[in-house]
């Protein structure tokens, strides 16, 4: 883990979730750029996150945008405070509740990988 | 200085057989007769987008199909926010000198020409197309996150959601526009049908067909008397993901700015049109601008505080809620509703008469905010 990586993880097929890193003023964040969004320092760390955060909040989808999605439904939709200090969203367990630790695994869903997180007693 | 001289407003649901340009018209006209203008009289244009019609220069489009020729024009692009912030773009060119008479126009046939479920999908763009479109989120979920999260940290419950829903339903009954004319309690909210919890089909504006416009002007043409006495924005982020906080948006700095710039006090506002897309929309926009405590707007409408007999009516045509959302034009109705409160012209549905009203509009998740001030000269 935490190891420079050259892909943007789940988004282009991997089991993994990255984000980026700038070593000048130490901003952590998810959306991929070039250059760091806070001081404009270019060419930032991309990292592997541990896949381990807490539930920031929640909602179950009964309504999918699109009929390839429609047979999934219903599904909950979380966004995750992630270990390394950004913010990602993905989908959770339909038990998980705000404030819940919880540890990512990687589902198909439609035509995509996306991250999946189920709830973990392992201590932030 | 610039005043709202003309309003004009369709009503909103299924128009079936009317296109974008037909209904942007037919509003168009409408602003036009009440502003007491001729087509000749307006050199300045600003409409906004249709989804239903995608086109990459609506404005010139709709003048020539219209029959105008303005020395001004262009389209604009913020989601929700944009009928609140071509208002202000008109102000700023009024007051400039480079038009006297704007007209701004909206509208689409998004319920009966594009349809419930593609309007769905097009509006799920507004995630982020890599990391939250893949998720299978639609605007609900986006808005039904922030409503878990905003919940959680102040308490509120489905049922003060609810009673905002109730509430426009209300307003809407006394309104012959209106998309939604029968009543609801909260009850029949609790019970409606599951979208993205804790959303639910009656916490949700419709989608539909119609039009909206006004006219900013230099000069008075008419004796209604409205002027735009401050306007401000604040754009604080695009995707929900990347949202400072889920409690603070922006609402709060862009009313304050726009109250400053009128030289007036939240406390000296007496009419209040508030985007409503959603109930959680509303709760968040009235608490963070501070027209209600933190937790508290739904316990305040169903106590009465908003009704249009209340101490600070709200949306009384029924908001985005139960007139309905036509896309630009829906929150342009908020505009129309508050000119004709100001002028004393809101039939059965006239609060009082208010002198000094406070719009607020947002566009995508709460991410891009304008407001008004606007005033009863």
């Amino acid at each position: 883990m935490n190891e420079p990586k050259k892909t943007r993880g789940w988004i282009d097929g991997e089991h993994a979730i990255i984000y980026q890193r700038c070593e000048q003023c130490g901003h952590s964040w998810y959306f991929w750029r070039s250059f760091c969004p806070g001081c404009g320092v270019s060419e930032p760390e991309c990292l592997e996150a541990s896949g381990r955060g807490q539930v920031y909040a929640a909602s179950m989808v009964h309504r999918a945008p699109s009929q390839e999605l429609r047979t999934h439904v219903p599904y909950l939709i979380v966004i995750i405070d992630a270990d390394e200090g950004f913010r990602l969203m993905a989908h959770g367990e339909s038990t998980l509740t705000i404030g819940d630790r919880v540890q990512a695994r990687f589902v198909e869903f439609g035509s995509r990988l996306i991250p999946y997180f189920e709830k973990t007693d392992e201590p932030g | 200085m610039s005043w709202v001289t003309g309003v004009g407003l369709t009503p909103f649901g299924k128009l079936p057989h009317s296109s974008t340009l037909d209904l942007m018209s037919e509003a168009a006209r409408a602003a036009l007769d009440d502003a007491g203008l001729e087509r000749g009289d307006v050199d300045g244009l600003i409409c906004g987008y249709s989804t239903s019609m995608p086109h990459l220069m609506l404005s010139t489009l709709f003048a020539e199909h219209f029959g105008i020729r303005p020395r001004y024009a262009h389209a604009m692009l913020v989601g929700g926010a944009t009928g609140f912030a071509m208002a202000m773009a008109a102000h700023l060119v009024v007051e400039s000198g480079a038009a006297r008479h704007i007209l701004v126009v909206a509208g689409e046939n998004r319920l009966t020409g594009q349809g419930r479920d593609s309007a769905i999908q097009t509006l799920a763009q507004v995630g982020h197309i890599d990391y939250e479109v893949p998720l299978g989120a639609i605007i609900p979920a986006y808005y039904g996150l922030v409503a878990s999260r905003y919940m959680y940290e102040y308490g509120v419950r489905e049922r003060d959601l609810a009673q905002l829903a109730v509430l426009m339903r209300a307003h809407a009954l006394m309104h012959p526009g209106a998309q939604f004319r029968s009543p609801i309690d909260v009850d029949a909210v609790l019970a409606s049908k599951p979208i993205a919890s804790p959303l639910k089909l009656l916490d949700c504006c419709p989608v539909s067909d119609g039009a909206a416009a006004f006219i900013i002007s230099r000069d008075l043409t008419n004796p209604h008397k409205v002027k735009i006495r401050g306007a401000a924005q604040a754009h604080t982020f695009q995707h929900v993901l990347a949202a400072p906080s889920l409690s603070h948006f922006g609402a709060g700095a862009s009313s304050a700015d726009a109250l400053a710039a009128a030289k007036v006090t939240l406390a000296d506002i007496e009419y209040a049109a508030i985007y409503d897309s959603f109930t959680i929309t509303l709760a968040i926009l009235l608490e963070e601008i501070g027209l209600a405590p933190r937790g508290g707007a739904g316990k305040l409408a169903a106590e009465g505080h908003f009704s249009h007999d209340g101490r600070l009516a709200l949306n009384t045509h029924g908001g985005l809620l139960s007139y309905g959302h036509c896309g630009v034009g829906g929150a342009m109705a908020h505009l129309v509703e508050t000119q004709l409160q100001l002028t004393g012209r809101a039939d059965d549905r006239q609060a009082g008469s208010p002198r000094l009203a406070l719009m607020h509009g947002d566009g995508g998740v709460l991410s891009s905010h304008v407001s008004l001030v606007l005033e009863a000269a």
